[in-house]
């Protein structure tokens, strides 16, 4: 599903965030990014879903190099990809529903295909009583499983997540896990990044770990290798 | 390079016919959409549009005026005439001699003699110097021979062509057209229009900038919007629409209310033209804005406030990147 190959990824002002990095996440497989602040984990979703472009290297999705697709197909790549972001970046006017309905109403569903599975994406997450709530209303927890609903609501083949935890209790977290642990179930890519080890060690699954913009591990945490 | 991770991806998810109608679909909800969004701030957006208006409404009411000005002008073109002035100190003989060859001429139509007691007493009446005459020894004035020419030398150069022949003659001290005056005012109402051509120009310049300046400034405001909605791929088009909508309501908005002023200046000068009419003894109506011209002026009101947020949003929505 992603492959990176020998990627590079320096900012302007020469601030190195990733120096030839490499791993494959097969299709269907479920992982964990960690490492500390700064270790370019966040760097490593971006050049996945194209906020940044590598400088050197290259960068697979399913069998494709996506390093040198224009600008213009950047949107429609970005529909396949689920993301999810510790601040879940939510539209705070609109409802839970329209918030949701954004990727399919940017892809041309038609109003009842959105209205159903709008409802079955807020449905998986627990959140079907609250469509048509305003995010500003509701919990951090539910705010981020909004936040996920819009992520898999046109069903795509991989979900990135960074920090989906980041600012929840332990036993929300555990749910919001739980909640990538069903979508993998079904075959869904999962990659999520997180510095919550504890989370990490709970669940034992493979985890790939950057240590200064370096891959310095790769498997079950604790019996890595480098 | 879009079907990445599916075959064809865009097709397999949205049958063709169901996306083309969900493409117009969006297009109208975001139309009304963007008609929303103005109306959930209205006193700002109804101060914009009616600053467009005023711009719109002021090139409108110069062209109204203009409209009408050569309007009058155009009836008085043949209504040249020519007055002779005649040596001092001749005959009556002379000038009854004079009146009778004149008159014989092809391209004259009517002659009218005014002696200098006529023009006294004229000048008396019309001008409220009357009392100043009592100061002067001898009677100043001139006599003076009206010459109409006939309608097919009535031509501003037909005229003049009679004017020439008639200087000829040794009783006349001095010749005038009374086209002159018509001329200038033809040069004056000339660089009237392209006073108001360039006043225009300024003034939908100054549409533009107001449209584009008002979008720049929504699209900051929506700035995380944007950015979320390129997060789960919207194409830049599709992020644009609702802006062009938005610029497209404040140019048609904008055209209405300038329609709506100038129609109430027409309808409040209206009266006073008929007054002023009614004294010169006519019966001058003023004129509005016709249908094609209204149509005009909103169809460029709605196309100026497209282009300019076209332009902005182009600039604008490129360097939002999530």
């Amino acid at each position: 599903m992603i492959k990176f190959e020998q990627v590079s990824k320096v900012y302007s002002g020469s601030h190195q965030a990733l120096q030839k990095v490499d791993f494959h996440l097969k299709q269907g497989e479920m992982a964990f990014l960690t490492g500390h602040s700064g270790a370019g984990k966040s760097t490593l979703l971006k050049l996945i879903s194209l906020l940044e472009r590598p400088s050197d290297g290259k960068i697979f999705l399913n069998g494709n190099d996506i390093s040198r697709v224009s600008r213009r197909h950047v949107p429609y790549l970005r529909r396949h990809i689920g993301i999810i972001f510790q601040d879940h970046r939510l539209l705070m006017d609109k409802t839970v529903f329209e918030n949701v309905a954004l990727p399919l109403v940017i892809e041309g569903y038609g109003r009842n295909e959105i209205e159903r599975r709008v409802m079955a994406a807020l449905d998986k997450v627990g959140l079907s009583d609250k469509a048509f709530c305003i995010p500003v209303h509701l919990s951090g927890g539910e705010q981020q499983r909004v936040g996920i609903a819009r992520a898999v609501v046109n069903k795509p083949p991989l979900l990135l997540a960074d920090e989906p935890t980041g600012n929840l209790d332990p036993k929300l977290s555990t749910e919001i896990l739980k909640l990538f642990e069903a979508f993998n179930s079904v075959g869904v890519s999962v990659l999520i990044a997180t510095h919550d080890l504890g989370l990490i060690a709970k669940m034992r699954y493979r985890t790939l770990t950057l240590k200064n913009g370096k891959m310095s591990s790769d498997g079950l945490l604790g019996e890595g290798h480098a | 390079m879009r079907n990445i991770l599916n075959p064809s991806p865009r097709i397999a998810k949205v049958p063709l016919h169901k996306r083309f109608l969900m493409y117009w679909v969006n297009h109208f909800q975001q139309a009304i959409g963007s008609l929303g969004e103005l109306w959930r701030t209205p006193m700002a957006s109804l101060m914009t549009m009616a600053v467009l208006g005023i711009s719109l409404a002021l090139p409108a009411s110069f062209h109204l005026l203009l409209k009408n000005a050569e309007r009058v002008t155009a009836s008085w073109d043949n209504a040249a005439e020519v007055s002779l002035f005649l040596q001092p100190g001749l005959s009556d003989k002379t000038t009854q001699n004079f009146i009778q060859r004149i008159s014989l001429y092809d391209e004259v139509d009517a002659v009218t003699y005014i002696s200098k007691e006529q023009a006294v007493a004229e000048f008396r009446e019309m001008s409220g110097f009357g009392n100043a005459l009592d100061y002067l020894d001898s009677n100043p004035l001139p006599a003076v021979v009206q010459v109409t020419p006939k309608p097919q030398h009535a031509s501003p150069a037909g005229a003049k062509l009679l004017l020439a022949k008639l200087q000829q003659e040794k009783e006349v001290e001095q010749g005038k057209l009374d086209i002159e005056w018509l001329e200038r005012l033809h040069s004056i109402i000339n660089l009237a229009v392209d006073s108001v051509v360039a006043i225009a120009f300024l003034l939908l310049a100054s549409v533009l900038l107001i449209v584009g300046n008002t979008i720049r400034l929504n699209i900051l405001n929506r700035r995380s919007e944007i950015e979320v909605m390129k997060l789960v791929g919207a194409t830049d088009s599709f992020i644009h629409r609702p802006f062009l909508y938005t610029g497209l309501w404040y140019g048609l908005i904008g055209g209405l209310i300038a329609w709506v002023l100038t129609s109430s200046l027409v309808l409040w000068m209206e009266s006073a033209v008929i007054k002023v009419a009614g004294l010169y003894q006519s019966d001058f109506r003023l004129l509005g804005l016709s249908f094609s011209e209204f149509l005009f002026m909103v169809g460029l009101a709605s196309l100026l406030g497209l282009i300019s947020s076209f332009v902005t949003v182009k600039r604008h929505i490129h360097l939002i990147e999530p």
